[in-house]
């Protein structure tokens, strides 16, 4: 049986476990092993029928105080003592922030090796070795690894396939299972949480109006806010951008900021380096604004306009205006 | 307090990286090297954290020989003692890593007393296992929480506790973990100061101590690295200036974001 660890907030089905489910069930199917599916920290009927929508056949749920809300350690432990009682062949999650967490958790708990963030797996050929395809540099560059290990763990890279119920749906049994938590694992769970702003985030924004060094100063991201906010959008920015201090880090797009997936990215003022690439490219279309026709994010986007971005952006905003009046 | 940083030597953020005719490592010809920026950021905040607690900071790296550079830099910045597990340059795997950086973490402890914080990158930018902090804190027995954009140490609540911020969706989560704690850190944490002059001195003064490991492999192995296939665009231009305004507006109107 392959098990998937399902990533959630407080009840809420993350997208990483939704595509998480969907590698898992082309990889099951490679196995000839049945997929089924794990919940840390919830028991709730709507997440474990989704689960089923996906393709798993069994969830197993584990509820316990120290489980409450998010725990690192707390569900690591849950989970790894979950996978001792099941025994599975191999164990999956999405390679999103907190699914890839929970694994190396469940990894050091178990003393096995944890491949992250593959986009390929080759299962058992027999000779006790695993293979597959991993993402390093953020998906720049690809790393074929070999696994040794009795119990392969396993992340799918982020947005690196999109997520695709299971046809025909599966209406799976749910199992409890009881487990043997020590209170003191609560001490890594959330004490609190701050909102900072309601509605679209830079994650999960529609539309997002990128800006980069071409921009040229923190007070010229104003236009760009404008068209934003016009078309329910979120402004993101590059790794120069957040380097001067222009705008604030959790604007950035990039490896080491947030992996945007919106139906369109207008890059505007973007030269488009390999780190931000790897944070824009799950975008759905790219439109790229810039000076440069030559530059690495108009080569790769859909459509592009060669031209000065400050005059560019106000002119779309009011033609926007003109075609709602 | 004291504050241990593990850091890792990695090409300089931004390149195009290529690989070496037969896959197992990274092309370094044209490449310039840097400290993975999540753990640049990582030795500033405990560099800070020690500007208003007191105490020190040792850096703790594994790697080749010039991996020492980045400890330099690291003092050069602020930080007090630099300590390098030499490799031969080739890749270790993560769980052979994490025995060897916990092996250097008992030695340490064992001769100058326990680090109140651990500081670890929440990923290294280059193999990315998102793993290494987590093992070695575990094996510690060390809470750990990784994606952490925010840390304030308030000594005065039950023996010392870090409050911790992590980055989600519109906001932020808090933890509050009991010291000796350890936290996986990213970029955005702080905006790293450079050298100054004084610093670049400090750099040079900085005797690095060398420890050796004994740490076996683990049971993931590299085959051969390669670059991705990349899709072939045809951009379509839909103007050279403020007049392809309309052109724009139609594609969004085309697809329904308007």
């Amino acid at each position: 049986m392959l098990l998937v660890v399902m990533e959630h907030d407080r009840g809420s089905m993350d997208e990483a476990a939704r595509e998480a489910l969907t590698f898992g069930r082309g990889l099951a199917a490679q196995m000839g092993a049945p997929l089924h599916a794990a919940l840390i920290g919830t028991d709730d009927a709507q997440m474990a029928g989704e689960a089923g929508a996906y393709g798993a056949e069994a969830v197993y749920t584990v509820v316990d105080d120290v489980l409450a809300d998010f725990s690192p350690e707390a569900w690591g432990e849950a989970a790894a003592q979950l996978i001792r009682r099941l025994s599975p062949a191999a164990v999956l999650a999405g390679g999103s922030e907190r699914g890839n967490e929970i694994m190396a958790q469940i990894a050091a708990r178990l003393d096995l090796p944890l491949v992250a963030n593959c986009i390929e797996v080759q299962p058992d050929n027999g000779a006790g070795e695993w293979t597959m395809t991993r993402q390093q540099w953020g998906g720049s560059l690809l790393e074929d690894a070999r696994l040794e290990s009795k119990l392969p763990l396993v992340t799918s890279g982020l947005h690196t396939l999109a997520a695709q119920p299971a046809q025909p749906a599966v209406d799976p049994t749910a199992e409890p299972v009881e487990v043997d938590l020590d209170p003191s694992l609560a001490r890594t769970m959330v004490k609190d949480r701050v909102v900072l702003e309601a509605g679209v985030t830079l994650s999960t924004a529609p539309v997002v109006i990128g800006g980069g060094r071409g921009v040229g100063s923190p007070e010229a991201f104003a236009p760009l806010e404008e068209l934003a906010a016009m078309l329910g959008g979120r402004v993101g920015c590059s790794r120069a951008v957040t380097n001067n201090g222009w705008r604030p880090h959790s604007d950035q797009v990039g490896q080491t900021g947030t992996r945007i997936t919106p139906e369109i990215y207008i890059a505007s003022g973007i030269s488009g380096a390999i780190q931000h690439w790897v944070g824009a490219k799950a975008s759905k279309h790219i439109l790229a604004i810039n000076i440069d026709p030559e530059a690495n994010m108009v080569v790769k986007a859909d459509w592009a306009v060669i031209a000065d971005l400050h005059e560019v952006i106000p002119a779309i905003t009011e033609e926007i205006k003109r075609r709602r009046a | 307090m004291r504050i241990l940083c593990c850091v890792k030597r990695v090409a300089a953020p931004g390149a195009k990286i290529n690989v070496t005719a037969d896959g197992l490592a990274v092309d370094a010809t044209h490449l310039g090297f840097a400290t993975s920026p999540h753990e640049e950021c990582g030795v500033e905040e405990a560099v800070q954290l020690t500007e208003r607690h007191g105490g020190e900071v040792t850096v703790l790296t594994l790697g080749p020989p010039e991996a020492a550079d980045q400890l330099r830099y690291a003092a050069s910045v602020g930080a007090h003692h630099g300590v390098l597990v030499a490799t031969d340059g080739s890749a270790w795997d993560p769980q052979r890593t994490a025995a060897a950086l916990t092996e250097a973490i008992r030695g340490l402890e064992a001769a100058d007393g326990p680090f109140d914080l651990l500081v670890f990158g929440n990923e290294s930018a280059d193999s990315g296992g998102f793993q290494v902090g987590v093992r070695v804190a575990y094996a510690l027995g060390r809470p750990i929480v990784n994606g952490i954009k925010g840390i304030e140490v308030d000594s005065e609540t039950d023996g010392g506790v870090v409050r911790a911020r992590r980055e989600i969706d519109g906001g932020f989560e808090v933890y509050e973990l009991p010291m000796p704690a350890a936290v996986g850190v990213k970029e955005g944490l702080n905006l790293p100061r450079y050298p100054t002059m004084r610093g670049r001195l400090a750099s040079k003064k900085l005797e690095v101590a060398e420890v050796a490991s004994g740490a076996e492999s683990g049971g993931q192995s590299l085959v051969r690295l390669h670059r991705p296939r990349e899709a072939v665009t045809e951009t379509v231009v839909l103007g050279k200036g403020p007049e392809a305004a309309p052109a724009v507006v139609d594609v969004l109107e085309e697809l329904g974001v308007l």
